[in-house]
């Protein structure tokens, strides 16, 4: 099989901050009713830890961001997600439940900087809460990017992912960019 | 004349001479300048021309609130029009050129309007352009357009580019001045996140220059200490050049930075526009002083008494070197002792009050400066500039008392504090009798959605005039708005000595009495040409409202928005209709304080960052292949792939003829792919679909409609029964997030019960369609893991598998009446499987088709297109789409609509195909015309051409159109005429144009 390609095909570029394709990466979109307890012995079985309201749980090898209510994302490897679907609805195959790969249909930034140039970047385009109170490390925010849905979330202080729609991922790219320029620098964030 | 004095100016750099150009003249000044007081320096006194009078007009303030000194700055691709010269910080190589005049700003012809004045009263435009109506074209355009209007829209594009900056944070503080420096304090120390902004480059505001000691400093002193203390609070962030420029509900308001303004051969955005989310807002942002309405008070010379010593103290300008100072207040008394110890001469203080008892009164007599209490001025006389002022008593009708020589006159009419950012989210204000002016009403603050007081004003914005009041004032509001976040504070304010100060008093027009042709020559607004005789005209002619005046005289109106005039002209506007001022009220107060760039507003979204375009997986090789694009939502869609030196449109019958005869490819990524699951999900299809989804079998395809509910069909697609609870509904490439929305609003609302989860995994998958007679065998050259045999794969099904080593699921669909195969495959190999197609299809000459080709094909097959055939008003019955209708089902959305008595109506417009009688092709959306007229005088009509195309496979033009019982009429010819009124007539057909029995798709 050919070679998986991203709509940003591995670029990256370095201003206020650096801004990278991730790469393939493994998406699972499940919905489900995380109140059923039918739903939760499922996932218990196939060892997925639902994350709180806003959050985010990992996993061995997983990381699981909460969505919305009825709602999570699964990122996994690329080569996984199929697999991983598939063995979330057969976990749940006797609950109402909708597991699906959907590992292409986003695009991943890996976005790193020093000290609150992720920040101070991001808020240039989003209107989310950035403050480190409020987005902390370990919470995914869904949010928008200029004119563009995203969410996105920090691993460190000076890590983070953030996932759009693939058919927008070069104008996310180039937004990032152009806020990232050298001489725009905020200061904001510290 | 004006000049540069040998010494001091707190904010100048006299080791760093900067040159700039005026009207292309060279001119120096220095470093921290602005460009006003540089040319003020070179005794650049006159500065602008007025709107309707073309009156040669110099700078009278030193700030935000300058109505004359407007300058268009820059030139070609960094223009900016009705730049304020006193906000305007100088750099070496600035470009100004003045406005509105010609040819010159010395010699303008338009100032003949002066002469004209008579001819030009209040209400002016409303009088004179109803009448005649040929002088619109021929005289009012051409002429009175050219001579009224400031600055001219920039003619290039800018080559700058802005940027967004959003802040949540607890406290915004606007205004640097030592009320919003102490309030900050208050917030800061109490434990709140602040972020404080400050409109100019400098803290402290207007105390350096007037001079308060504050815990015992000088005042310079006391704000280099509170900065330092502010800069060193982690919770504290401070931005200077970062204007308030406006508040909105919830919290919500629009700060303004200037970046490189000042320093253009920076880097980075020239301006960055602040979306700030506060919990709490506190308006620090003082007071303006007001002018004093006299005959000739618009001459060059008259200046706000405040901004003649913010000139010597910050920038060592003198505007004149005999000054007239004139006021109804204490304040300006400070001005005559800055002229004073600037060693310049003060010949009198005219103070239109009977006594003057007020501690700086006394100063100023102690200087030896001639204080005439009850005393105005009649008038200011001079040519271009000022040379005389006639003085006379102010309870008098303009009796000349004495003549003054004097080249500049300081007046103050008091102060008004800055409501603006207050009343933007709802403030109110009350009439202030001691001060004579609107000051916020506290107890009618703005107020967020669970009644909390959200803005709340510090210091002179309050209306608290003395230093003391002021500092006590923004404590106290600083404290405020912590507490209202949960903070506790305490604390004493800064200390500053109190002020024994006589009350202001309420002086509108000067003298008293002044007959009609002082009150003619009296300006109220500076920037609009409005007189007190104007707005008096107003009030005889029965202007009540305020906002209504405002319109008719243009008082306050324009760049400026009357920051100097407003409350001079209600005031006047009250007296001539014999109520009192808080009867008549402001006009409206809207953001932005000063005028914002349209650029800045637009943020990042210029040039290619415009708006996102959403680019398919393949999108890269039709770029490098040569596609013509068209929009199609926000995605670019391929319309045609032209061949060097071909043609769109040969290109498009390239497409189509080869599709026909051999084999197409082509790139149906955007299409809307939405899964459906769950145990109702088949109810829930049904309900959305106008036919039945649920008996649909796994493994099948079938064509379905959605409605509105008000039965006008949406939205149409290939829905796929994937397993027992999985749906997957194929969407127009518009259409897939607002359907999907819809969906989920259904579910969310209406059927919250009911079982069903939706996801829109249109982005996962790429789409190919393989098409035409040669469309199997190019599959067949691929490894599949599935059967694609006629009846392996039949029409309307579907398998899954691998296709060519990539995970594939083929739909054997058909949208052009062709054998076809629509081949969905993950999008991260979506490019491969394309170059896959096409070295597959080389030995077919296999083509890539645009949407163009796609459209000819499908119009030829007579199938209909959403936004084509529908428009909002058509009923899938329209479309002859009965077949599409379940009569099985209890309901769906938009059944009980279809059979309201109008859509049921026999007379509607029905879908029919449209043959030209010479074969040419139908103009898109002509009318058929009927027998007789309309009540309107317009031809009745009887139809629409909704499809029109050049069929290059039967090499004539072929229509669709919505006819008056068209179905009923085959064979009838009606005419659908040209633009230009010449005939074209059309024969009603089927329109099933090509392969009528649907053989070329079913091999």
């Amino acid at each position: 099989m050919s070679d998986p390609v991203t709509a940003l095909d591995g670029q990256s570029i370095t201003g206020q901050i650096t801004i990278a394709d991730a790469g393939p990466t493994g998406m699972v979109t499940l919905r489900a009713n995380f109140a059923s307890a039918t739903v939760m012995t499922g996932l218990v079985d196939v060892g997925l830890v639902v994350p709180d309201a806003n959050q985010i749980a990992s996993g061995d090898g997983t990381t699981t961001l909460w969505m919305s209510p009825d709602e999570v994302m699964i990122l996994c490897d690329y080569d996984d997600a199929e697999a991983q679907a598939q063995s979330l609805g057969d976990a749940l195959a006797s609950a109402h439940a909708l597991a699906i790969n959907v590992s292409d249909a986003r695009c991943v930034f890996r976005l790193t900087g020093q000290g609150g140039a992720i920040r101070d970047v991001l808020a240039k385009l989003s209107p989310a809460d950035l403050r480190p109170s409020a987005l902390p490390v370990g919470m995914v925010r869904r949010t928008r990017l200029a004119q563009v849905p995203v969410a996105f979330w920090f691993s460190s202080d000076t890590d983070a992912t953030l996932i759009c729609f693939r058919s927008v991922g070069g104008y996310v790219f180039d937004l990032l960019s152009k806020v990232s320029e050298p001489g725009s620098a905020v200061g904001y964030f510290g | 004349m004006s000049h540069r004095l040998s010494s001091g100016g707190r904010l100048i750099n006299r080791a760093n001479p900067v040159s700039f150009a005026f009207n292309g003249r060279t001119m120096r000044g220095f470093e921290g300048d602005t460009l006003a007081s540089a040319l003020l320096g070179e005794d650049q006194m006159l500065m602008g021309r007025s709107f309707k009078y073309h009156r040669p007009r110099g700078v009278v303030a030193s700030g935000a609130e300058e109505p004359n000194a407007l300058v268009g700055l820059g030139r070609d691709h960094s223009y900016e029009p009705n730049a304020r010269a006193t906000t305007t910080e100088l750099f070496e190589g600035l470009e100004a050129e003045t406005q509105n005049h010609w040819p010159s700003l010395e010699f303008d012809i338009g100032a003949i309007n002066a002469r004209l004045s008579r001819f030009l009263p209040a209400g002016f435009y409303y009088k004179m352009f109803l009448w005649p109506r040929s002088f619109w074209k021929h005289v009012y355009e051409p002429f009175i357009r050219e001579s009224a209007g400031l600055g001219k829209p920039p003619k290039r594009r800018d080559k700058d580019h802005y940027e967004h900056f959003n802040v949540t944070t607890d406290v915004l503080v606007v205004g640097g001045g030592i009320a919003g420096l102490t309030a900050a304090m208050a917030a800061g120390e109490a434990g709140s996140q602040v972020l404080l902004v400050e409109q100019t480059a400098h803290w402290g505001g207007r105390a350096p220059v007037d001079g308060p000691q504050i815990d015992d400093m000088a005042p310079n002193a006391w704000v280099t200490q509170v900065v330092s203390a502010l800069q060193a609070m982690p919770n504290v962030e401070m931005r200077n050049r970062c204007m308030g420029a406006g508040v909105y509900d919830h919290g919500y308001a629009l700060l303004s930075e200037r970046i490189s303004d000042h320093a253009p051969d920076k880097a980075g955005p020239r301006q960055r526009l602040w979306k700030v989310r506060a919990a709490q807002i506190i308006t620090a942002t003082g007071a303006i002083e007001r002018p004093l309405s006299f005959a000739g008070n618009d001459l060059p010379g008259v200046m706000l008494a405040s901004a003649v010593r913010d000139y010597i103290v910050n920038f060592g300008v003198a505007p004149g070197k005999r000054t007239v100072v004139v006021t109804n207040n204490d304040d300006a008394y400070r001005t005559a002792l800055t002229l004073k110890a600037a060693g310049l001469e003060v010949p009198a203080i005219l103070d239109a009050r009977e006594d003057a008892t007020g501690a700086l009164d006394e100063d100023a007599r102690a200087a030896g400066i001639r204080v005439i209490t009850g005393r105005g001025i009649a008038s200011v006389i001079g040519k271009g500039r000022v040379e005389v002022v006639h003085v006379c008593a102010q309870d008098s009708d303009g009796a000349d008392y004495e003549a003054i020589e004097a080249d500049c006159v300081a007046m103050s009419g008091g102060w008004s504090p800055v409501v603006h950012l207050w009343s933007h989210a709802g403030g109110k204000l009350t009439w202030d009798e001691a001060d004579a002016h609107f000051r916020p009403d506290p107890d009618r603050a703005p107020k967020g959605a669970s009644g909390e007081v959200f803005v709340r004003t510090a210091g002179t914005a309050s209306g608290a005039l003395t230093t003391e009041d002021a500092l006590v004032d923004a404590n106290r509001t600083g404290q405020a708005a912590a507490m209202a976040l949960g903070h506790k504070a305490r604390g004493p304010a800064p200390r500053a000595e109190p002020e024994s100060r006589q009350v202001t008093a309420p002086i509108w027009l000067m003298p008293e009495n002044a007959p009609y042709e002082k009150r003619a020559k009296s300006w109220l607004d500076f920037q609009n040409d409005v007189k007190v005789s104007d707005v008096e005209l107003a009030a005889q002619e029965g202007y009540e409202s305020v906002e209504h005046t405002k319109r008719y005289t243009t008082l306050g109106m324009a760049t400026d928005q009357g920051k100097l005039s407003n409350i001079n002209g209600l005031a006047v506007l009250a007296k001539s209709l014999g109520v009192a001022i808080p009867d008549v009220g402001t006009t409206t107060f809207r953001p932005p304080y000063t005028p914002v760039p349209l650029g800045a507003i637009s943020g990042e979204a210029q040039g290619a960052l415009f708006q996102p375009i959403r680019k398919t997986p393949i999108h890269d090789w039709h770029e490098a292949n040569g596609a013509h694009f068209e929009p199609v939502g926000q995605w670019r869609r391929p319309y045609a792939f032209p061949k060097s030196g071909e043609s769109v449109e040969d290109a498009v019958a390239r497409e189509v003829t080869t599709t026909r005869q051999s084999v197409g490819l082509l790139d149906a990524s955007t299409l809307g792919k939405l899964i459906v699951k769950g145990p109702d999900a088949g109810r829930f299809l049904d309900m959305l679909y106008t036919n039945m989804m649920s008996t649909l079998k796994v493994g099948k395809c079938r064509y379905g409609l959605m409605c509105s509910e008000n039965g006008f069909l949406i939205d149409d697609g290939v829905v796929a029964r994937i397993d027992e609870h999985t749906w997957l509904c194929h969407t127009t490439s518009g259409g897939a997030d607002s359907i999907h929305g819809a969906m989920e609003e259904w579910l969310q609302t209406e059927w919250w019960d009911w079982k069903v989860y939706v996801a829109n995994v249109t982005e996962q998958f790429a789409q190919i369609g393989v098409v035409g007679p040669k469309a199997r065998e190019v599959l067949d050259a691929v490894s599949a893991s599935f059967d694609l045999s006629k009846d392996g794969l039949p029409f309307m099904g579907w398998v899954e598998g691998s296709l060519g080593g990539i995970p594939a699921r083929v739909f054997r669909i058909s949208f052009s009446g062709e054998l076809s195969y629509e081949i969905a495959v993950p999008a991260n190999h979506g490019r491969a499987f394309w170059d896959m197609m096409l070295e597959a299809g080389n030995p077919h000459g296999i083509t890539p088709y645009g949407t163009e080709a796609l459209h000819i094909m499908r119009a030829e097959k007579g199938f209909i297109m959403i936004g084509d055939e529908t428009d909002g008003t058509v009923i899938p019955q329209d479309l002859g789409l009965n077949w599409a209708i379940s009569k099985k089902k209890d309901d769906y959305l938009g059944k009980r609509a279809q059979m309201r008595s109008h859509m049921t109506d026999p007379l509607r417009w029905k879908l029919v195909g449209l043959e030209t009688l010479d074969g040419s092709v139908l103009p898109d959306g002509a009318y058929a015309v009927d027998e007789g007229d309309t009540v309107n005088g317009q031809r009745n009509t009887q139809g629409r051409v909704t499809s029109s195309y050049h069929s290059p496979t039967l090499g004539r033009g072929i229509a669709m159109g919505l006819v008056e019982r068209g179905p009923d009429r085959m064979g009838e010819v009606v005419n659908f005429p040209a633009l230009d009124g010449s005939p074209q007539e059309a024969r009603i057909v089927s329109p099933v144009f090509y392969d009528p029995d649907g053989e070329k798709q079913n091999v």
